[in-house]
């Protein structure tokens, strides 16, 4: 399962990186004498209501796609795991201060507060990211915490301490890499998480906005032409499914090999 | 569990409060003047300075914000800007139609998690595990908004079976559930699946085989309804999932419930409406979790929270 998802991921970023060369139309370049035209040949993934080539827009939407979460997963991650680290190392208030925070973002359920702050800041790529990122670090940070409070009582780090070792030593060297293998499933898997919020504000018309080419967007405007062309919905859609299928495969994949508790035996 | 009751409660009131807190800052985040972004670049200053007066951002920070809370106490969440309706009845006008729809998405993620998980957790490893664990993972990978215009395509327009969008009989709903539910089933069956497992590891399960009980039996009388307690509580939790998923839902068959209310009101540059929609539903969602761990508490006696 998860050589399947590295498969399908790998693909996406080769056609993300190489596939705007391949392909021999522009993504924004028009026909409008041929457009709402279904798949041929010519136009494997057909044309748009603008004319414009489907698979090629599709392929420049991975790079969106991909950036928007490799952005997300970068920053909610490095958030998370230094906020959660110091909560668990330092107890106390800090503990405190920050927990009574993770408590409140994720007393909005998933996507809302995303929609709530983009609703307020106004739809546009950077605005999804800074919307998606300031939520994201909430799972990286309790997660990462909870892995420390364990971590702060094993003897090796009892040892670094009695040694005399600064606490940002202990933190960096010996605490924050014994959560990382969660922290590194719970990113592959945020990645799947992050490219369909995107695809999910993008499609409320909250996201990414036109020209650019986002797959949520394609779907957005796929809407309108649901009884004459289908191929409009199908093909955006086929790549977000796929692409986050991916992300979910490895991430379940590296999950099975990282935590023994999931091998069991049959009844 | 009285002490447990008032304790979680007593845990509830800070959240709620930061939840407010943030809903309330909200229109603040508005880069510039809330009140021109609201109206538009072209609105006359005068129009700008009464709305301002009106939403009485022309108040100090703190007023507003107490006005703010005392106004959600008493049940007052300000008017729309474009209907001049009372936020709070907008919204109770359109919770009947949240409610129903989130309803039928999990009666439909119930019906097919449960079984799918049983089936691969009693066949684990062979390839209807396969199968089924796969079938969930896609259920998860693939977002709504593709999957209803997808059911729409061929039930709809295709075979004419289905109404593409509204809301009225029985039929209207079924394509906004399935669609609405598919990633809830996917996540239960996973969970289903998990939790079996766990149980059937379990000596009891063993020391009922063997004292005879048929496998099935050792299943489903024993293992399943012990692994029927994180099944339920994830129920409870995805509640927030299944609202969030409603306002996409929503949006594309054109239901008329609290979720497309907040994207129209996005639309409009209504943010009394938008903060008023956020707001019921972040409260609906922490009156859920709350129920749900009371729950988990009743049901599970092993559980001690103090």
């Amino acid at each position: 399962m998860a050589r399947a998802g590295a498969f399908i991921v790998l693909l996406a970023v080769v056609a993300a990186v190489v596939g705007p060369w391949v392909v021999p139309f522009d993504p924004a370049a028009q026909q409008l004498a041929l457009r709402l035209e279904g798949p041929s040949a010519t136009h494997w993934f057909g044309l748009d209501e603008l004319g414009r080539d489907i698979f090629a827009r599709v392929l420049a939407g991975a790079r969106i796609s991909l950036l928007v979460g490799l952005v997300v997963v970068g920053v909610s991650s490095t958030m998370g795991i230094a906020l959660g680290s110091v909560a668990g190392y330092f107890g106390g208030r800090v503990d405190e201060a920050i927990s009574r925070l993770i408590d409140i973002l994720l007393a909005f359920p998933g996507l809302l507060l995303a929609i709530a702050l983009v609703a307020v800041l106004g739809p546009s790529l950077t605005n999804v990211v800074l919307a998606l990122s300031l939520i994201g670090w909430v799972g990286y940070a309790r997660l990462v915490r909870g892995q420390v409070l364990r971590a702060r009582e094993f003897e090796f780090v009892q040892a670094a301490r009695a040694l005399g070792a600064a606490t940002p030593r202990i933190l960096v060297r010996h605490i924050i890499p014994s959560a990382l293998p969660a922290v590194t499933v719970q990113a592959t898997l945020g990645m799947g998480g992050a490219i369909l919020a995107e695809a999910a504000l993008s499609f409320l018309g909250l996201g990414v906005q036109p020209p650019t080419p986002s797959w949520g967007t394609m779907l957005n405007y796929g809407r309108g032409h649901l009884l004459d062309a289908p191929h409009l919905t199908i093909f955006p859609g086929l790549a977000i499914a796929m692409l986050v299928l991916g992300f979910n495969f490895l991430g379940d994949g590296l999950r099975d090999r990282l935590d023994p508790a999931t091998h069991g035996r049959r009844l | 569990m009285l002490r447990y009751l008032v304790r979680r409660l007593a845990l509830t009131i800070p959240v709620l409060l930061g939840v407010a807190t943030l809903v309330f800052a909200l229109i603040h985040f508005i880069p510039g003047d809330p009140a021109q972004a609201m109206l538009g670049e072209t609105a006359a200053e005068e129009d700008v300075e009464a709305l301002r007066r009106r939403l009485g951002l022309d108040r100090p920070l703190l007023e507003q914000y107490g006005v703010f809370l005392s106004g959600i106490a008493r049940g007052d969440l300000g008017t729309s800007l474009r209907t001049n309706e009372p936020v709070a009845q907008a919204i109770l006008d359109r919770v009947p139609a949240t409610l129903e729809l989130a309803a039928a998405a999990m009666f439909v993620a119930i019906g097919v998690a449960i079984p799918l998980g049983i089936i691969a957790a009693v066949g684990r490893g062979t390839s209807v595990d396969h199968l089924a664990t796969t079938l969930a993972l896609m259920g998860i990978s693939v977002p709504n908004f593709w999957l209803g215009p997808l059911l729409a395509i061929v039930f709809a327009v295709e075979l004419g079976w289905l109404p593409v969008s509204g809301r009225g009989t029985p039929a209207h709903l079924v394509l906004p559930a399935v669609s609405l539910g598919a990633a809830l089933a996917a996540i239960l069956a996973r969970m289903t699946r998990a939790s079996l497992l766990e149980e059937l590891r379990e000596p009891y399960v063993q020391a009922a085989r063997a004292r005879g009980a048929s496998r099935a039996r050792a299943v489903l009388r024993h293992a399943f309804r012990n692994s029927l307690i994180p099944v339920v509580t994830l129920i409870g939790l995805q509640f927030g999932a299944v609202l969030t998923g409603a306002v996409i839902t929503e949006t594309i068959f054109a239901w008329p419930g609290i979720g497309r209310l907040l994207i129209q009101s996005i639309g409009f540059r209504d943010y009394p409406l938008v903060q008023g929609c956020i707001l019921f539903i972040a409260v609906t969602y922490v009156g859920m979790n709350l129920l749900t761990d009371l729950v988990y508490g009743v049901l599970d006696p092993r559980i001690r929270y103090d």
